[in-house]
């Protein structure tokens, strides 16, 4: 593939509202997550909640977007500047040759659920209030944002569960190959709800603790909420030698079972040598691998034997799902910021809450930061459904002699 | 000046009110058959195996439905294609049911429930029913979602030179959710596109971005539809196909962007 440039990318999570907090967090082992005090919730887990979400104000003109989602989608807009930086690309290209390409889950379906109970006693209608395309619909979170900015290009939401926010990558990819736009806003929004708490309790993947990946005695996932986005560009002439691009991107399907991974890791195996062949990279040039690590026993199981098929060398792996939990349909996009955090500041991220590596995985599970010039780094992001996207992020000082 | 993506369209699968296929919708597009409005119905999907099959809901068996008659008029059922769902919103009444239970008192959904809850749930099912392993591109644009979806599959056949499926459903909710988002019945189109021209080739459509006003339909009940369920918003365009001519329609697409689509038969 034809490199991109992300020109300029912010994220928000438990960890850190906006890259600053986020790097501090990485840099000094915190993770977000604590026993779940959600709404109503009464679940034995932890979660990675965002503070103040419910203190966001909508901006004037869009009270009708109104919901957790778009709440922490304007927080996270708002970070590092990411704003300005749209309104600059779109006053360069133009309004209408901007993507919006954005990945979420359950969207604002906590509205709905919160709607369901206060439905008219006697009719069982849902309050007047209650404004679904605005908040609940799977789309909701790309309209907002492309009125946000007053956009005026083509839009959509990616919604395959846990990859969503690593497959909008490959939708910008192609709108700007194909010469539609100029640019997108391409990113993540999920938040806390009721659907997925009691949903993955009702599959047993739950942890009653802060989920531990790759650890011996992992027992499943911690539910966090996160709101992640990049603005990606053709690559300039005059970018700076710590840009980061995007150099590959690998998507397949498991056709396996619809909530259990492929037992060999099959669908995610295609996937990497699929974003290693697009970006024409050998396995041995990638220098950390940012794991899918769930830390459900199978997830992490299928993609240890996934990523030992095709790294025959030991590279430098870890989760970032034991700091900021598993933000399910923004998890692609916060764990591509993650990656590119590692790339400019060069450090491995360790994994957090993870105390016994399962040895029985082969991999080389990193639980200590460590500083490290990294040129190349592979994230993995696979979904219910058996969906599987890996993409391939690199610095562009540093990835001319490799390619 | 916005470029415009050329495709060949290979295969049609149509299943919605009135409508029980392409090789008979076509001739009612055409004109040549009468159209009259009857509830939708979905075929029963033999392919997916009994345990996906009992598990399967409305919008599983109609994306199956009308993908199964695209593939076969393309001939393409041993071939790995990558697909591009597009749905405006997932299944409802699972939506629906899942919701109701969460404001009770006991919250114990259960896990098909749940599974069958994501918006790629129909994707899934079609990956392991079809045993495909290629990438999957799995969409929602609200009223948008049938241009969103064709725009993203028209992306995939000119810069990745791969043929693709799209495919475009719509479920209904069941009250309290209709009141708020009333769509009437089950409807879905699937296109298989492919980059070249071949033997296979029904039409070649070539698709641009315009700020034109969408096309609507002067017979009133093919407008209803058409206005009223998001993937029927391709219907124009499957009337053009259908009547076999040289033309061009505007298809509706974001409020302030829509699809060009000219097309011509092959």
């Amino acid at each position: 593939m034809k490199p991109l440039l992300l020109s300029h990318f912010t994220v928000t999570s438990c960890i850190g509202i906006g890259l600053q907090q986020t790097l501090d967090a990485l840099l000094h082992a915190r993770q977000g997550l604590k026993p779940c005090d959600f709404e109503t919730v009464d679940l034995p887990t932890f979660i990675g909640e965002v503070d103040g979400l419910n203190d966001v104000q909508m901006r004037d003109g869009m009270a009708e977007y109104d919901c957790r989602n778009n709440r922490l989608a304007q927080l996270g807009l708002e970070q590092d500047g990411f704003n300005d930086a749209v309104n600059a690309a779109a006053a360069k290209y133009g309004h209408d040759r901007i993507g919006v390409f954005l990945g979420t889950s359950t969207s604002g379906i906590l509205e709905t659920e919160l709607a369901y109970r206060n439905r008219d006693k006697l009719t069982g209608a849902l309050p007047e209030d209650f404004i679904y395309n605005k908040t609940q619909n799977t789309y909701s979170v790309t309209d907002f944002t492309r009125r946000y900015f007053k956009l005026a290009g083509p839009a959509v939401v990616v919604s395959s569960a846990c990859s969503s926010s690593a497959k909008v990558f490959s939708v910008a990819r192609r709108m700007i190959e194909a010469g539609l736009i100029d640019a997108a806003i391409v990113g993540g929004v999920d938040t806390l709800c009721l659907t997925t708490l009691y949903g993955f309790n009702s599959l047993g993947l739950l942890s009653t603790q802060a989920c531990r990946p790759y650890d011996i005695a992992r027992d499943g996932i911690s539910i966090g909420e996160a709101a992640a986005f990049t603005l990606l560009e053709r690559p300039s002439a005059a970018m700076d030698d710590s840009a980061v691009l995007l150099l590959g991107i690998g998507e397949s399907s498991d056709a396996y079972h619809m909530s259990s991974p492929h037992p060999e890791g099959l669908g995610a195996k295609i996937a990497m040598q699929q974003a290693l062949q697009s970006a024409s990279l050998a396995p041995t040039d990638i220098d950390y691998i940012n794991l899918h690590g769930t830390a459900t026993p199978s997830n992490d199981a299928a993609e240890a034997k996934a990523v030992s098929a095709i790294f025959t060398q030991a590279v430098p792996c870890s989760s970032s799902k034991g700091a900021t939990g598993h933000t399910l349909g923004a998890a692609g996009a916060v764990e591509a910021v993650v990656c590119a955090l590692a790339l400019q500041h060069g450090f491995i991220p360790g994994g957090l809450n993870t105390k016994e590596v399962d040895t029985e995985l082969k991999l080389d599970y990193r639980l200590e930061d460590r500083y490290q010039p990294l040129k190349l780094v592979m994230s993995n992001s696979f979904g219910f459904g058996g969906t599987n996207c890996s993409l391939i992020f690199g610095l562009a000082g540093t990835t001319g002699d490799s390619r | 000046m916005t470029p415009s993506l050329t495709a060949y369209i290979e295969g049609i699968g149509l299943i919605g009110p009135g409508f029980n296929g392409w090789a008979s919708g076509r001739k009612i597009l055409a004109g040549q058959q009468p159209y009259q409005s009857a509830k939708t119905v979905i075929p029963i999907p033999e392919l997916l195996p009994a345990a996906e099959r009992r598990r399967a809901s409305d919008i599983i068996k109609l994306t199956l439905a009308t993908s199964l008659e695209a593939i076969a008029e393309a001939g393409l059922q041993d071939e790995n294609l990558p697909s591009v769902f597009s749905f405006s919103n997932g299944d409802g009444l699972n939506c629906h049911t899942i919701c109701e239970m969460l404001a009770s008192d006991d919250r114990e959904i259960s896990p098909t429930r749940f599974h069958n809850s994501v918006h790629n749930a129909a994707a899934g099912y079609w990956s392991i029913a079809t045993k495909t392993m290629a990438t999957s591109s799995v969409l929602c644009a609200f009223d948008a979602s049938f241009g969103a979806g064709l725009l993203d599959a028209l992306t995939q056949v000119t810069v990745d030179g791969t043929r693709c499926i799209l495919m475009a459903s719509d479920t209904p909710y069941p009250e309290p959710m209709f009141s708020k988002r009333p769509i009437p019945d089950n409807c879905g189109i699937a296109l298989v596109l492919a980059p070249q021209q071949s033997e296979k080739s029904i039409s070649q459509i070539q698709v641009s971005l315009t700020n034109d006003k969408a096309f609507k339909f002067t017979d009133t009940v093919l407008e209803t539809l058409r206005s009223a369920i998001p993937s029927a918003r391709g219907l124009p365009l499957l009337q053009l196909i259908a009547k076999g001519q040289v033309n061009s329609v505007v298809l509706d697409y974001l409020d302030d962007l829509r699809l060009l689509v000219e097309v011509k038969p092959c």
